[in-house]
């Protein structure tokens, strides 16, 4: 899994019957290092469900079919990237971060 | 699932019996904006796109279950993109030091 940065939508209307009434979200993956934190330039589509995740949030994505599928509870949906969770806070090193509606702010260090 | 322009499609009479009543089409791997990246690649059609149309393909085990079939196939398109709406385009750079 990993965390990443909802930054757009896709809209299709003819799609596989496995992805039909979920969200199609772009997300960027987080990359977060002691020194800083960066969104990677490369953007993945994935599939958002029951989380109520839409544009500016900072989420959990699950990259792996066989458990999408699962989630999804759709042996037949054509899903590998899909978002598990939306997060609201980072620890990481001695960093501590804070993310909602769109802003990471650090909340000091621990 | 990633982006790409379907740019024509491939006949082959004589294939794996697997592959027979799929249509192939060829793939130009794009990004989120259409930009074509030079890779390509041979899907099978799930969702009965067309030449030309900008689409979405899924691949491995996840391509296999895209088709009732389930056949033994790496990449098949499960999307046609009508729109997408970026708020931002990520430049890799730093977002808070």
């Amino acid at each position: 899994m990993f965390i990443a940065k909802v930054i757009g939508h896709v809209w299709a209307t003819q799609k596989s019957r496995g992805l039909e009434g979920k969200k199609l979200l772009l997300v960027s993956r987080l990359k977060i290092s002691d020194s800083k934190i960066a969104l990677s330039r490369e953007t993945l589509m994935a599939v958002c469900d029951k989380i109520d995740a839409g544009p500016g949030d900072y989420v959990l994505i699950l990259d792996e079919g066989g458990s999408a599928r699962s989630i999804l509870e759709d042996k037949t949906a054509p899903v590998r990237t899909i978002v598990v969770g939306i997060v609201d806070q980072v620890e990481c090193g001695s960093r501590i971060f804070e993310m909602r509606d769109g802003i990471l702010e650090e909340r000091g260090t621990r | 699932m990633k982006p790409a322009r379907v740019a024509g499609r491939v006949m082959a009479t004589r294939k794996d019996e697997s592959l027979i009543g799929q249509r192939l089409l060829i793939l130009r791997l794009t990004d989120w904006n259409g930009y074509e990246s030079g890779d390509e690649l041979v899907a099978v059609d799930a969702v009965g796109s067309g030449a030309g149309e900008f689409v979405f393909f899924v691949e491995s085990r996840d391509a296999s279950v895209a088709l009732s079939s389930n056949p033994p196939v790496d990449a098949a398109i499960v999307g046609i993109i009508d729109g997408v709406a970026l708020t931002e385009e990520p430049d890799g750079m730093d977002v808070y030091r």
